[in-house]
């Protein structure tokens, strides 16, 4: 930034306390978020480690494969977690307002549905879904209104929720499991069925990949429209010649994963790939979403806005209470999205489903960088964040670690991880 | 007792009569009228808890008034919320800057009237520009605007607050202390500015401690003591001390004695 400072006015300082960390100048040309270079290493250390320790099986094809699986429930509620976290809020009842909305889902299925349309309708599934989004969003804006409407705060409200709707998954079956679910809603949680095969995984990757080349031209072409400061071409091009690597060795890498041979032989035999699982897709376009909802729309600004300073937002004539009553009712469809995910993955709906879900939500959303301070936080982070978090635990699965002793892993984890981004980020100061 | 003879100016761009505001059992404001006309700066003076930041609230949106009426160029207005005050074009430059510190500079400036694309996005790129033109008119030397308010220097803060009201076409600026976070070039800066904008042909209302800095750029001083209005007098016909001894011992010009005039000083 050019300073020409001028008599009587004192040349302000344009070189504000970098918030990041002071590194080597081609890291700092780079500007790499340095979080997310912090997070892509714990998880390479992670799951490094856990390969080592598990004698080689943790980077195996299958096992990323599950993984990927695993972690598309936790990731796709936490992309709504960081919208409620960084207006200042928090929703505890998560978890179980998963079981109730999967339960709900699972007795339209098996209970009520088959009486007048009988069971595997082709439009079960349908109605099924949009039934358990419509009550995720009725749930999620009853919360919101009690919150942003009558002013009790969120803790308060979504604690008395985790303990309702937990009541709520059990009382619809008076505890017991519902199973099977429809044949076309199971393919919602991926299996051996509910995944787009080889050949449709690597046009996913591709289109990726073009996406990765247009952002990184169409962003040096703003800069240099704009007169903006640029990285080195050589940065921008190995930048997106790396990510794209990343993208296509994930699916390629993945796509080893190949079908049983039972499923396979059905299908005329040989090494038929998965491909990546209904779930992961499903993830990907929620996180697509997501990120253009928190930056490139009104709402996302006004959210970020109240975390800011909430009196500001109130001051610019923005509707506080209605933009925070949104994020409920957003966060209730997101988790309705994971509850027929979870469902038909399980393909059962028991009444402790999606037992301490929230839990691993708000870790994931936090270890992504979302603050409690409000007004800080980003949907791809949480993505990250929830794979940081699942990757720990399925690798201590794999190891054999009891659950209880997961538990404290997680938990030490947790605060770990935000121990260290808050010393990091005071140190430059 | 009024000393002011307005007559002659036809309709004031602001009237507020008999506002009454009260928290609880407390009469914030009691009874208090004041009013603007175009191209003229008002200082709203007072100690603190007069009850300036409370009455100015009520024309702004952020408070309703529990009685007393509006009037905007002759006619009466119904202020509510901060989107009614914006209506009239009333912008207000909050003490507190009532900036969010986590969003850029022009995110600010567009908070709750953003610009959006034909697809109903933001038009990120629109705003900065439009940021940039304000910017270079008030402080040129502010270029990074892209960076999240909390990392800016004070006048650079206030800039973007001040930049907020000039964007939209204020008829009617209100600024409350705007320089009390400023040192003394960029006091003198914003003092340009307000003379600039009193040239243009805005009303100001300027509420301030600093009785100097009212006495250079009010035309009217208009005061407060306890929630009521002790008078409003023309600047150029009063001294500093017998406003200060409005604002203390809320005596008008003339009322107060030699004694009391001395005693402020002590």
């Amino acid at each position: 930034m050019s300073v020409t400072a001028s008599p009587p006015v004192p040349p302000e300082s344009s070189q504000a306390p970098s918030r990041r960390l002071r590194l080597g100048p081609s890291l700092r040309a780079a500007d790499i978020d340095m979080r997310l270079l912090g997070m892509l290493g714990a998880l390479a250390l992670i799951w490094v480690g856990f390969h080592f320790w598990s004698g080689g099986t943790f980077l195996t094809p299958r096992n990323l494969w599950n993984l990927s699986v695993q972690t598309a429930t936790v990731a796709i509620m936490a992309t709504g977690m960081v919208l409620i976290i960084v207006s200042r809020n928090i929703d505890l009842s998560v978890g179980s307002v998963l079981g109730a909305v999967g339960m709900a889902m699972a007795m339209l299925q098996r209970e009520i549905l088959p009486d007048w349309i009988g069971y595997d309708h082709w439009a079960m599934w349908i109605i099924a879904l949009a039934a358990g989004l419509l009550l995720g969003a009725i749930i999620g804006g009853l919360h919101g209104f009690i919150i942003a409407y009558v002013g009790v705060p969120s803790f308060i409200v979504t604690l008395g929720g985790y303990l309702v709707w937990r009541g709520v998954a059990w009382w619809q079956a008076s505890g017991q499991t519902i199973a099977p679910m429809d044949k076309t809603f199971q393919l919602l949680g991926g299996g051996s069925r509910g995944n787009i095969g080889g050949l449709w995984s690597w046009v996913v990757g591709g289109v990726a990949c073009l996406a990765i080349v247009f952002m990184a031209v169409n962003g040096r072409r703003q800069r240099t429209k704009f007169g903006l400061r640029l990285r080195p071409l050589g940065m921008d091009v190995g930048l997106a010649a790396l990510s794209c690597g990343v993208v296509l060795g994930a699916v390629g890498y993945l796509n080893l994963y190949y079908l049983p041979e039972r499923v396979a032989a059905e299908r005329g035999g040989g090494d038929i790939p998965f491909g990546l699982a209904n779930p992961v897709l499903i993830l990907i376009g929620v996180t697509l979403v997501m990120t253009f909802i928190a930056t490139r729309l009104r709402f996302g600004r006004y959210v970020f806005a109240i975390g800011g300073n909430p009196e500001a937002a109130e001051l610019g004539g923005i509707k506080t209470r209605w933009v925070i009553m949104k994020t409920f009712i957003l966060m209730g469809i997101l988790v309705a999205i994971a509850a027929a995910v979870q469902t038909a993955r399980l393909n059962a709906a028991v009444s402790g489903l999606g037992q301490s879900a929230e839990l691993y939500v708000i870790a994931a959303a936090v270890i992504g960088g979302t603050s409690f301070a409000g007004g800080v936080g980003t949907v791809s982070g949480a993505v990250l964040g929830a794979l940081v978090m699942q990757s720990l635990q399925s690798g201590m699965v794999l190891v054999g670690v009891e659950a209880p002793i997961q538990d404290v892993a997680a938990g030490i984890v947790l605060v770990f991880a935000v121990a260290l981004d808050t010393l990091v980020k005071r140190r430059p100061k | 007792m009024t000393m002011t003879t307005q007559a002659n100016r036809g309709v004031p761009l602001v009237d507020m009569r008999d506002i009454r505001v009260a928290f609880g059992g407390v009469h914030a404001v009691d009874g208090v009228s004041v009013d603007l006309y175009p191209g003229e700066v008002v200082g709203l003076v007072g100690g603190n808890g007069a009850g300036k930041t409370t009455l100015i609230k009520t024309l702004s949106g952020a408070h309703k008034a529990d009685a007393g009426e509006i009037y905007i160029n002759g006619e009466k207005a119904t202020i509510e919320t901060p989107r009614d005050a914006k209506k009239y074009n009333i912008e207000t430059i909050y003490q507190t800057l009532a900036l969010a510190e986590n969003i850029d500079a022009p995110s600010n400036m567009f908070l709750g009237r953003e610009m959006l694309s034909r697809w109903k996005t933001l038009d990120n790129r629109a705003m900065e520009q439009a940021a940039r033109q304000v910017m270079g008119r008030l402080n040129p030397q502010f270029q990074n605007l892209l960076t999240p308010v909390q990392s800016l220097s004070g006048g650079q803060r206030q800039s973007v607050a001040i930049a907020r009201a000039v964007h939209f076409n204020a008829r009617i600026l209100i600024m409350d202390e705007p320089t009390a976070a400023l040192g003394p070039a960029e006091t003198a800066q914003v003092h340009d500015l307000i003379n600039q904008l009193k040239a243009e042909g805005i009303g100001i209302f300027l509420i301030s401690h600093d009785i100097h800095g009212v006495f250079d750029l009010a035309d009217r001083i208009s005061v407060m003591l306890q929630g009521k209005l002790v008078g409003t007098v023309n600047r150029r016909e009063v001294t500093k001390d017998e406003v200060l001894a409005m604002i203390i011992i809320g005596k008008l010009p003339g009322t107060a004695t030699q004694k009391e005039l001395a005693e402020l000083h002590e």
